[in-house]
């Protein structure tokens, strides 16, 4: 394990660089075969809509898996990741074009733990509403 | 229908050992879009202190949740698979998941809960290695809407 990020340089409400992650319907496809999470609701639309949402959503791993990116590209080794939790509070609608959604990630320092841990909270959103709460991860740096 | 109380702390049998693959991460990688070193080349995960490439954080979802699935298809706990959705999802990990792992999860009931009709069902996976140590352990929150309001 070895953190970029020294314990000694950051503060309580220290940023993290934000990052935005597109996702189209064969991000979704390609999710799926690589999670082997094959829920139609994540690429059948007429499926979808039959349970009662607006259109595909995005996988909510996927979404967390995502997030997560802004911590470990800042902390560098992913396995200075000690902790990482999510809720799911809004689905994340992949329209059927080219486009697809944006799911947009910030993230700043919350508070610094002992044994040179911090713990990071994490904001996700997609058209302008938050899609994770609690959005949390614990991070071990040097 | 609220879920059986009684479930609260049972334990189903370890799952049969899931082998961690190199290019099954790599392949999850870059479904997820991330090309960090440390997952790809065994030289960069290497230069970070990890004896092979190493997983991305959520990487053992697939793994522990299939173990949950034992749990989720109990026919006696009588869950509607069918009205359940992602409620949460934690992890806590002592070290990476890296290639040539072999992960056995042994999953729990850790609560179960019912609210305005939803039942609230919190499972934990404790993944362990083959020498039995612990790798990390997983949380998901499933919650099953109530039936009546598809009606």
């Amino acid at each position: 394990m070895t953190a970029k990020i020294a314990y000694d340089e950051v503060e309580v409400g220290t940023e993290l660089p934000a990052q935005s992650f597109p996702v189209t319907r064969a991000t979704l496809v390609r999710y799926a075969g690589a999670s082997g999470d094959f829920n139609p609701i994540h690429w059948n639309e007429k499926f979808a809509v039959e349970v009662g949402l607006p259109d595909v959503i995005a996988h909510g791993m996927f979404t967390m898996a995502e997030a997560a990116r802004v911590v470990t590209d800042w902390v560098g080794d992913p396995g200075a990741v000690v902790e990482y939790g999510v809720r799911f509070t809004r689905p994340v609608v992949v329209p059927n074009d080219d486009t697809g959604a944006l799911i947009e990630v910030s993230a700043k320092v919350a508070a610094k733990l002992e044994e040179n841990r911090v713990r990071v909270d994490l904001t996700a959103t997609s058209a302008g509403q938050k899609v994770l709460g609690m959005a949390r991860a614990v991070v071990r740096l040097a | 229908m609220a879920l059986d109380q009684s479930f609260v702390g049972r334990s189903y049998p370890p799952t049969a050992p899931y082998e961690v693959g190199r290019e099954k991460i790599r392949e999850f990688a870059e479904a997820i879009g991330d090309a960090n070193p440390v997952y790809l080349d065994a030289e960069a995960a290497k230069a970070l202190g990890h004896p092979e490439v190493i997983a991305p954080p959520t990487f053992v979802f697939a793994i522990t949740f299939r173990a949950a699935e034992q749990v989720i298809g109990d026919p006696q706990l009588g869950l509607d698979y069918n009205r359940v959705v992602h409620g949460d999802q934690r992890f806590a990990y002592t070290r990476p998941v890296r290639a040539g792992d072999r992960l056995a999860v042994t999953s729990t009931i850790e609560k179960i809960k019912s609210m305005a009709g939803n039942d609230i069902l919190d499972i934990r996976g404790e993944v362990h290695d083959e020498a039995g140590e612990h790798v990390v352990t997983a949380w998901i929150k499933l919650v099953a809407r109530a039936a009546d309001e598809e009606a």
